[in-house]
């Protein structure tokens, strides 16, 4: 720091004493900052040793592969008591990456029509906007999800008045129960066509731009690509017999079986973390769209562009480039907040490590995996952000 | 999150600072600060529960004020730190408390790897279910398919899972870390079955907002020897936790009761005088580094085993649990302490 001030015109031109100069007294403090914080952390390490030592605890990630012993309750990819910690720690990471995942595509859907709804000339839609956003923007996150946890419990059905919902789904206090596809032989086939037509669509849109930047003539990109994406796999489907079938969930004796469930932990954990997030988002669109000066749009209308497209063409990429970094953290935050889960039960990283510390007794192996995962996200986030945001900064031509 | 995170974080640095005074002189360090940190459990009415005025009662805070007559000759030297099932094992190993008085189960995991030390078995008790009579089940045989609400950081969480496997049962766990929120859900009929210590299980349905609606199967599907535990390190300070124990089970053998403890005091019988620790030139209780009347202290704080069973969970309270295995081990229990001598 004390180098980035120097200000004297010329470099070191030594006006007396070694001392005085300030390059070297900077790099002085810098070094003896150094040494005093890598002492204070060697410190702490070696005392921890030692008295994991004494405290007879052994340390080192050995005890990973050991047997975990306890079930979970939702779990991504297949897992029971008998596999071991480390599994149950990927079952709890996938299940903090799915709400996480899950959570901010709504959030951001939530939180983009909110922060338009607050520009809005309707005064209901404004006012409900704002009523939304100090609602939840002021409330702590841990209350929001017991509210919806406690809301979602008492308003549900038991399981044995489920409430039927069309294609064989059925809600109750157990969670949103439905149809399981089981894939039989040739369902590859169907699986195959949907990536091929995902694929084609996404070359169709490239094609299409190019076309439209050469010759001015527009394709209608959205419904040829829906029709790929819907037509071609059900084609193939057809075509191989109807290879997948579906377990449906029926009655039992204490609740339906079969089928998937999605259990009221997720929902609301999920439901809670889109809605407080949500508010955050639509703050910050809204500041991004007032940030973008009045005589753009006026000067798209002069130009007789008319007012839908302007603000798709002109106003949201503007605004975007103010938005997409505070967006980011809002992001973070979401996935950080997700470790909330612990409260109301849902399996997520920071619930199934805290069991197994509990078990085992590596608490320091556990925070630290904590860490690291956390800190892993997040960098990875961030970096995806800041490539998108590179991507749509102003490109000169 | 990062709450979390920091707190394990500092607990695991004042570790590496703070046990190292604890290790080998917890009575003096007790003696100094003038009290014992007991920890004790969250709320379970009957084993350890705050009043409205803050003043905690219960089977378990009994023991605390035991050990704390024992050392002090007054009860109300403790200082109660609330753990939930998760929360006990580190606030322990990090000496944020002396001693563990929490229905918690003496295992060989917890004897060894955790680092604590156990021996006496204050109750005896075994891991059962509770379902809501509506469901029509009569064991938890019949429990396949069921939602089960259980509390982490517990052997009931792993017994779940041992049993369920082993008798080729299908169960949905939905598992909780606070002993309110496994409360919650399941009065709010999110599982079907509660399952924890019996003991634990005969406290909480009176908590239920209709306990008549809710009944205990009559299967236990685990040992849990439930006792007092301490760090491993300091073997005077594990000897006062577990002879305060036996003195209770003692007075209850010689019928040494709060009201009568000065009264035996003169009793003629050698093997009373020398518990009371009245015998000339005794060393009983100055051996264990207390006073010889250690064991009279602890009785007029709490009364002897008997008294205090019946008082918190027995059949002087809502409870009403019988003696069972905890009857003396001459009224067909197994509770024995061995002789004072
Ligand atoms: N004995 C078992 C279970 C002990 C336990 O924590 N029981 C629960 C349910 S009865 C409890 O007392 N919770 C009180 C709390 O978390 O405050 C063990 O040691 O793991």
């Amino acid at each position: 720091m004390a180098i980035g001030v120097t200000t004297t015109p010329e470099k070191s031109k030594p006006s007396g004493s070694i001392i005085n100069d300030p390059q070297v007294r900077g790099i002085f403090y810098q070094v003896i900052t150094v040494v005093l914080l890598g002492a204070f952390v060697y410190w702490v390490a070696d005392n921890t040793i030692e008295n994991l030592k004494r405290a007879n605890i052994a340390s080192g990630y050995g005890f990973l592969n050991g047997r975990a012993g306890f079930d979970v309750g939702q779990s991504l990819i297949a897992y029971t008591s008998d596999s071991t910690y480390q599994r149950a720690l990927v079952v709890g990471l996938l299940n903090t990456l799915l709400v996480a995942v899950c959570g901010i595509f709504t959030a951001t859907i939530i939180g983009f029509a909110v922060g338009i709804g607050r520009l809005s000339h309707n005064w209901l839609i404004a006012k409900l906007s704002l009523a939304y956003v100090e609602i939840f923007r002021n409330i702590p996150p841990l209350l929001v999800i017991f509210f919806w946890y406690s809301g979602v419990l008492a308003i549900l059905p038991q399981p044995r008045e489920s409430a039927a919902l069309p294609f064989n789904m059925f809600l109750n206090n157990r969670g949103l129960a439905f149809p399981k596809p089981i894939f039989g032989d040739g369902s590859l086939y169907t699986v195959l066509a949907l990536v091929l037509a995902i694929v084609a669509s996404f070359l169709l849109a490239r094609y299409a731009r190019k076309k439209q930047e050469a010759t001015g003539q527009r394709f209608p990109v959205l419904w040829s690509s829906v029709g790929l994406i819907i037509g071609l796999p059900l084609l193939v489907f057809l075509a191989t017999g109807s290879p997948i079938t579906f377990d449906v969930p029926v009655a039992g004796k204490f609740n339906l079986t079969g089928g998937s469930v999605i259990g009221p932990e997720f929902l609301s954990l999920f439901l809670a973390l889109s809605f407080y997030t949500a508010a955050f988002i639509a703050e910050i669109v809204r500041a991004g769209i007032r940030g973008v000066s009045k005589g753009q749009t006026e000067a798209a209308h002069a130009l007789g562009v008319r007012p839908g497209l302007t603000t798709r063409l002109v106003v949201v990429p503007q605004a975007l480039r103010i938005i997409i970094p505070p967006l980011t953290s809002q992001y973070l935050n979401l996935t950080k907040n997700s470790s909330l889960a612990v409260a109301i039960g849902y399996a997520d990283l920071v619930a199934v490590g805290g069991t197994i510390l509990n078990q085992t007794g590596q608490s320091i192996e556990i925070v630290t995996i904590w860490i690291i995962v956390y800190l892993s996200l997040s960098l990875t986030t961030s970096l995806f952000m800041n490539w998108f945001n590179a991507r749509m900064a102003l490109v000169e031509r | 999150m990062a709450k979390r995170i920091l707190t394990a974080l500092v607990g695991a640095a004042v570790m590496g600072i703070g046990t190292q005074a604890a290790s080998g002189a917890t009575l003096d360090d007790v003696k100094a600060k003038g009290f014992v940190q007991c920890g004790v459990n969250t709320g379970l009415a009957g084993f350890a529960a705050p009043d409205a005025s803050g003043n905690w009662s219960g089977f378990d805070v009994d023991y605390c004020k035991a050990i704390a007559a024992a050392i002090f000759a007054d009860g109300s030297k403790v200082k109660y730190t609330p753990t939930s099932a998760k929360e006990r094992f580190p606030a322990l190993q990090s000496g944020e408390v002396d001693v563990l008085a929490r229905n918690t189960t003496w295992t060989i995991n917890r004897d060894t790897a955790l680092g604590f030390n156990f021996r006496p078995v204050n109750y005896y008790d075994g891991q059962g279910f509770m379902v809501r009579k509506s469901l029509n089940v009569k064991s938890a045989l019949e429990l396949s398919g069921a939602a089960v609400c259980v509390q982490t950081g517990t052997t009931t969480e792993l017994n779940l899972a041992d049993y369920f496997k082993s008798n080729n049962l299908q169960y949905n766990p939905v598992v909780f870390e606070k002993l309110e929120e496994v409360n919650a859900a399941y009065d709010a009929g999110r599982c079907d079955v509660y399952t924890t210590d019996q003991s634990g299980l005969y406290s909480l349905r009176l908590t239920l907002s209709k306990p008549d609606d809710h009944m205990i199967l009559p299967e236990i599907i685990s040992k849990e020897p439930l006792g007092p535990a301490v760090r491993q390190g300091d073997d005077q300070w594990f000897d006062i936790v577990s002879w305060t124990h036996y003195a209770l089970i003692q007075a209850e053998e010689f019928g040494i009761t709060q009201a009568n403890v000065e009264e035996m005091k003169k009793s003629t019988n050698p093997d009373v005088q020398r518990f009371l620790g009245v015998e000339a030139d005794t060393k009983i209780g100055t051996d264990l580094g207390l006073t010889n009347e250690w064991a009279v202290n602890v009785i007029k704080a709490v009364g002897n085993y008997g008294e205090v069973f019946d008082r918190n969970i027995g059949a002087g309270s809502p409870l009403k649990i019988e003696r069972g295995l905890n009857a003396l081990w001459n009224k067909g229990g197994i509770q024995y302490a061995p002789p004072v001598r």
